[in-house]
């Protein structure tokens, strides 16, 4: 498998601010990558290196084997917008047709628009859409090139769900003609919906990096609640991996959480107000960084 | 062949952003012709004077094309390297020379523009005089000597943020423009600011477009001059461009 873009040992100080830590990443063709991590994890520094529109502090950037910052090395490159930027006086068809300017083969307005489902919003200026009107079109002008490597920065935050889900498919659909997709997301549903090999990142660094399967089992922890007199045996239980006891407040993260369920009413323990849930996106990144680090 | 036809495309939809929000526009074209009407055309000793007249409108000209190459290159530069939209565009397959190409096409027309009123003003309330083989070489002159004014502009541009860039761009703008004689003849000048006057790139214009439109002697010291300051700053607004990666934060 080719990589047509890759981060050799990168890193990136934004004065005292370490944004990126070493970090080594090929992205390959014809698959979707999803990038996934908290807010200043470094996912957009990423996304800026890959774009040409930043220079690493060390290490070396490829697009297509060359150097990103050459405009002639991103030919074959689609990005968004943020949907607040767009021109607020320009029609939707001139944005379209502007960004359509630069490349050698592209889509006309009337496909793309069509595509994305905005077909009749062509004659409109930017300035009288929607948010999830602009967040479409802003997303459709990274496809406008017919691309091989699209990047997809957080591409439906502040969508409804459906808005989302048409998204979504339309994304999958581009997938589905050949070209390689990156897309950040600090969702983990947009990430599962999009992504067949996921990185997640945490303060700069990349601390995992694995198909999705693999991914979705270490962020798929049970977290438990609960308070009892006895706190301590119930701490020891065979399922529990990790216990924070705060006099009688127990909690706990679990392996399997029917499994523990089962286990404290049979072992006759006394506890009241019970809560299950699953890890949130913080936790299940505290969980892989401590795994990465032990 | 790539930046020239990606250079006329960013003019095209620079210029159609710019139309659609007509005040900006019409604070390029009225500042040069306001001042004309009120410090050039009540001096009868100047505006009946054939020669005088006509280097006064010639020197309003050349104001308003370095303030329009100022405002118009250093702040919207400046301004639009802090909305999104920028970094977006940077990013698209386009070298820096056709964004540049455009800024300059997009600009230059409407400082065309504004130097319309200030002639159609000159032309009925003074005695000002010129061949129409005058009017077109000097236009072209006009044209030729905006060129450092538009990179002075391109590189506070990109060189500071907006709110830096409007106090830099007025200093500028204002100390070029006495400084180079465009307020007042420097005939009036001490020796001293004469010297100095001789240096900066709006005297320089000045002399070469009166050249251009009244003849006489070749100003060689001047189009040596101009072209020096034309390469450095072109050199400089290249450099800072390059240099850019949008916002800064510390």
């Amino acid at each position: 498998m080719a990589a047509i873009a890759r981060l050799e040992s990168v890193s990136r100080r934004y004065g005292e601010v370490l944004a990126l830590d070493d970090a080594t990443l090929d992205v390959g063709e014809a698959e979707i990558l999803g990038l996934l991590g908290p807010n200043g994890a470094g996912k957009t520094t990423v996304m800026s290196l890959l774009r040409g529109l930043i220079r690493p502090t060390e290490g070396r950037v490829e697009l297509f084997g060359r150097d990103p910052r050459e405009h002639t090395s991103r030919t074959a490159l689609g990005v968004t917008p943020q949907e607040t930027a767009l021109p607020p006086t320009l029609r939707v068809a001139e944005v379209i047709d502007f960004v359509g300017a630069h490349y050698p083969d592209r889509v006309g307005p009337r496909e793309l628009a069509e595509r994305f489902g905005f077909g009749e919003l062509l004659r409109r200026q930017t300035g009288a859409l929607s948010g999830g009107q602009r967040r479409r079109l802003s997303v459709a002008l990274a496809f406008v090139g017919r691309p091989r490597l699209v990047l997809l920065d957080e591409p439906t935050t502040g969508l409804d769900v459906d808005g989302r889900r048409e998204l979504w498919d339309a994304i999958r659909s581009q997938r589905g003609q050949g070209a390689t997709v990156v897309v950040t997301s600090h969702y983990l549903e947009e990430i599962e919906a999009l992504a067949e090999r996921v990185v997640v990142m945490s303060e700069g660094r990349i601390v995992a990096d694995d198909a999705l399967g693999s991914i979705l089992g270490m962020v798929g922890e049970r977290w438990a609640v609960l308070e009892s007199p006895r706190a301590a045996e119930i701490a020891v239980l065979p399922e529990v991996v990790g216990a924070r006891v705060d006099g009688e407040r127990l909690e706990l993260s679990l392996s399997d959480s029917d499994s523990f369920v089962r286990t404290l009413v049979a072992s006759g323990l006394p506890f009241t107000s019970l809560q299950l849930r699953g890890a949130t996106l913080e936790e299940a990144f505290l969980s892989i960084v401590n795994g990465a680090t032990r | 062949m790539t930046a020239i036809r990606l250079g006329v495309v960013h003019t095209r939809y620079l210029l159609l952003e710019t139309v659609r929000v007509p005040i900006a526009i019409i604070g390029a074209l009225v500042f040069p012709a306001l001042s004309f009407l009120f410090f050039v055309v009540p001096q009868r000793a100047v505006a009946e004077d054939p020669v005088l007249a006509t280097q006064a409108i010639i020197q309003l000209s050349v104001f308003a094309v370095l303030a329009n190459g100022l405002f118009g290159y250093g702040l919207s530069i400046s301004q639009a390297r802090e909305t999104p939209w920028d970094p977006y565009v940077r990013s698209l397959p386009v070298p820096a020379s056709a964004r540049i190409l455009g800024q300059v096409l997009s600009t230059g027309t409407i400082g065309f523009l504004a130097v319309i009123p200030v002639i159609v003003i000159g032309v009925i309330a003074t005695a000002a005089t010129a061949t129409p083989g005058g009017v077109v070489l000097g236009l072209v002159a006009l044209a030729l000597t905006s060129l450092p004014f538009a990179f002075i502009g391109i590189s506070i541009g990109y060189g500071m943020p907006s709110k830096a860039a409007i106090a830099v761009v007025q200093v500028i703008m204002f100390g070029l423009a006495f400084a180079g004689g465009l307020f007042l003849p420097p005939v009036l000048f001490p020796d001293w600011l004469d010297a100095i006057s001789r240096a900066l790139p709006s005297r320089q214009a000045r002399e070469i477009v009166i050249w251009a439109v009244q003849g006489g002697d070749v100003p060689v010291l001047e189009l040596v001059g101009i072209i020096v300051w034309t390469l450095a700053l072109g050199v400089l607004a290249i450099v800072l461009y390059r240099r850019d990666e949008g916002r800064r934060f510390r």
